[in-house]
């Protein structure tokens, strides 16, 4: 079985090393970072932190030299998702190709290139710490199942899902896994942007009620949109939300869009919180206050090009 | 004549150096080294004006003697100090509040008898030092009546600050006026500080024009409930105000840039405070008045 990692970021590379640990697995990265291509190339890309992994792969910045893989796994920010499946598109003509990107709209971008989609959702995390080396911060489930509209077969799901789980990176097959999807899109819109508008950690957030009640609404505005396209969540985020600021568990995380905000990098925002109000025009589900984050910090980006 | 302007941030900067063209004016600072400054150099003016006035400065009202007119222009955060020394103090001088938001002149009034006027500026500037200020935009001064003022007072007072070099307007009744920015300030104050653009052509047009929008109706409901008749469009001064052809900054943005307290309670608090007071729902400024306490949070 072959699997090309498309976006060796550090979800990516959780997948690729791990992966490039089993026997019958051959697995391929592509990425636009040279450096980092280039050092898994010598040296193998390798894992610390949750797992120490070494794991031996072929890394590549030119996506035709990708060859026919059985298996796309979609890693890349969202907003190149598009870029990077169109230039890779050609390995996958016999292949499906699974999502474990943030956000809304993934799914969609990826089946305008490939014929079989795999809807995914992702926890574990990481960061990359130099060239072929990447931080694994925190284990976590991967839930895999059909994007409907163009569906991978529940077979080929299942393989993934179990070449995963031996890998190390433990995940499930299921019939629909927009409930874990939108569990952590709602989880993600309601906070990640929080705290990059106020520049207050995860914990910080949830602890002024003014604040958390703001969270709230947001979050039920995400849950009203879910509903509305009969998905059910897997667990309430709210739930989540508060576990997660509880000091021994995030307290101190700063959201991934405040780390972007900071280094003015450009967000995800376009597919959290502007994924559930697009979701919520369609299905006729008023979104006001994910609308307003979403311009704010759109606003915010557009403040850096001036 | 004898003007105090109490306060002497930027506004109050530009109010004391003009008025000391045409009358003898004190300024009341709060550090001693920012009046030093000012009785060794006198304060200079920038920008669409070009001299140096000569004022007396001081940190104690005392020293200041008597006055006809006692301008407070503090930013809000500093009023109820500033009104507490101010107690007692200017027999025989007309008060005149220039604040944003609402409720200056509820905490001034029980301080003193002193005939009141009510005041809202559009005028702007950047404070270049304790002794320099840049005059930036030549918008009025409204003025109005409050508690034992006419119209013909406040006159007096916009004709008198006209004669300094300044724009200046009377209203018999300034609440039309002093909403119109309220809502207008609430509005691109908050979004200001809270994506870093300054008040240019984003505010007016896409995702963030559509945003304003929806605070500007918010803020004209509120309005309504309260019976106030609008002066002016706020949608409307904002799209004017993109379209000066240059960027201005507004200051909670200069503040949340620099890390200072900013007004968002006299500002969007009063707002929020009063649609509550009223029963309209203001969803979104709620939701920015959360965001901007929020930030100051972060590095206060």
């Amino acid at each position: 079985m072959r699997v090309a990692i498309i976006g060796c970021g550090a979800v990516g590379s959780l997948f690729a090393a791990n992966l490039a640990r089993l026997d019958d697995v051959e697995v391929w990265a592509y990425d636009a970072y040279g450096a980092h291509v280039d050092a898994i190339n010598a040296h193998g890309l390798r894992l610390s932190g949750a797992g120490e992994v070494v794991g031996r792969l072929r890394a590549t910045a030119v996506p035709g030299e990708l060859p026919p893989c059985d298996f796309g796994i979609v890693a890349t920010k969202a907003m190149h998702t598009s870029s990077a499946i169109a230039a890779a598109a050609h390995a996958f003509a016999d292949g499906c190709v699974a999502t474990v990107q943030n956000g809304l709209g993934n799914e969609e971008a990826i089946a305008e290139h490939v014929a079989r989609v795999i809807r995914g959702t992702t926890f574990p995390a990481g960061r990359l710490l130099a060239p072929g080396h990447v931080q694994w911060d925190v284990k976590g489930d991967t839930t895999f199942g059909p994007f409907e509209p163009k569906p991978a077969p529940h077979a080929e799901v299942e393989r993934l899902a179990d070449a995963c789980t031996r890998a190390g990176m433990p995940a499930k097959a299921v019939a629909d896994a927009r409930g874990p999807q939108w569990r952590k899109v709602i989880f993600n819109a309601a906070t990640n942007p929080i705290g990059a508008l106020t520049g207050l950690t995860h914990g910080r957030v949830c602890e002024r009620p003014d604040l958390r009640a703001l969270v709230s609404g947001l979050v039920d505005e995400g849950k009203a949109v879910a509903a509305a396209q009969g998905i059910g969540l897997d667990a309430d985020p709210e739930e989540l939300i508060d576990h997660a600021a509880k000091p021994e568990v995030a307290y101190d995380h700063k959201a991934s869009m405040l780390q972007d905000v900071e280094a003015r990098r450009t967000t995800e925002i376009d597919y959290l919180n502007g994924g559930i109000v697009r979701f919520g025009r369609e299905h006729e589900v008023p979104t006001p206050l994910n609308q307003a984050i979403w311009a704010l910090v759109k606003g915010v980006e557009q403040s850096w090009t001036k | 004549m004898n003007v105090v302007v109490a306060g002497a941030g930027t506004i109050g900067s530009l109010y004391a150096a003009h008025l000391a063209q045409v009358a003898d004016v004190g300024v009341l600072t709060r550090r001693d080294e920012h009046a030093r400054t000012l009785n060794e150099h006198g304060l200079r003016v920038s920008g669409r004006a070009d001299f140096t006035a000569r004022v007396h400065a001081s940190t104690d009202p005392d020293e200041l003697g008597g006055a006809d007119l006692v301008i407070v222009a503090c930013k809000g955060g500093d009023l109820e100090l500033l009104a507490a020394q101010l107690a007692g103090r200017f027999a025989g001088a007309t008060l005149m509040t220039v604040q944003n938001g609402l409720g200056a002149e509820e905490v001034v009034a029980p301080r003193g008898d002193w005939p009141l006027l009510s005041a809202v500026t559009f005028m702007s500037g950047t404070r270049r030092a304790d002794d320099h200020v840049e005059y930036v935009l030549d918008t009025a001064t409204w003025i109005g009546p409050f508690r034992d003022t006419s119209a013909a007072d406040a006159e007096a007072v916009a004709a008198l600050i006209r004669s300094s070099g300044l724009r200046a307007e009377a209203f018999p009744d300034l609440r039309p006026a002093q909403w119109s920015k309220l809502i207008f300030n609430a509005t691109v104050n908050t979004v200001a500080a809270l994506t870093g653009l300054p008040h240019d052509f984003h505010f007016a047009e896409g995702m963030l024009g559509e945003l304003v929008h929806g605070l500007v109706d918010e803020g004209k409901a509120v309005a309504a409930a309260a019976g106030v008749e609008l002066s002016e469009d706020p949608w409307e001064m904002n799209v004017h105000a993109t379209r000066r052809g240059h960027a201005h900054y507004p200051s909670m943005l200069e503040d949340v840039s620099a890390h200072r307290p900013t007004e968002i309670e006299l500002i969007a608090g009063s707002l929020v405070r009063e649609a509550e007071r009223r029963g309209v729902a203001v969803p979104l400024h709620t939701t920015l008045y959360r965001l901007v306490k929020a930030k100051e949070a972060s590095y206060s």
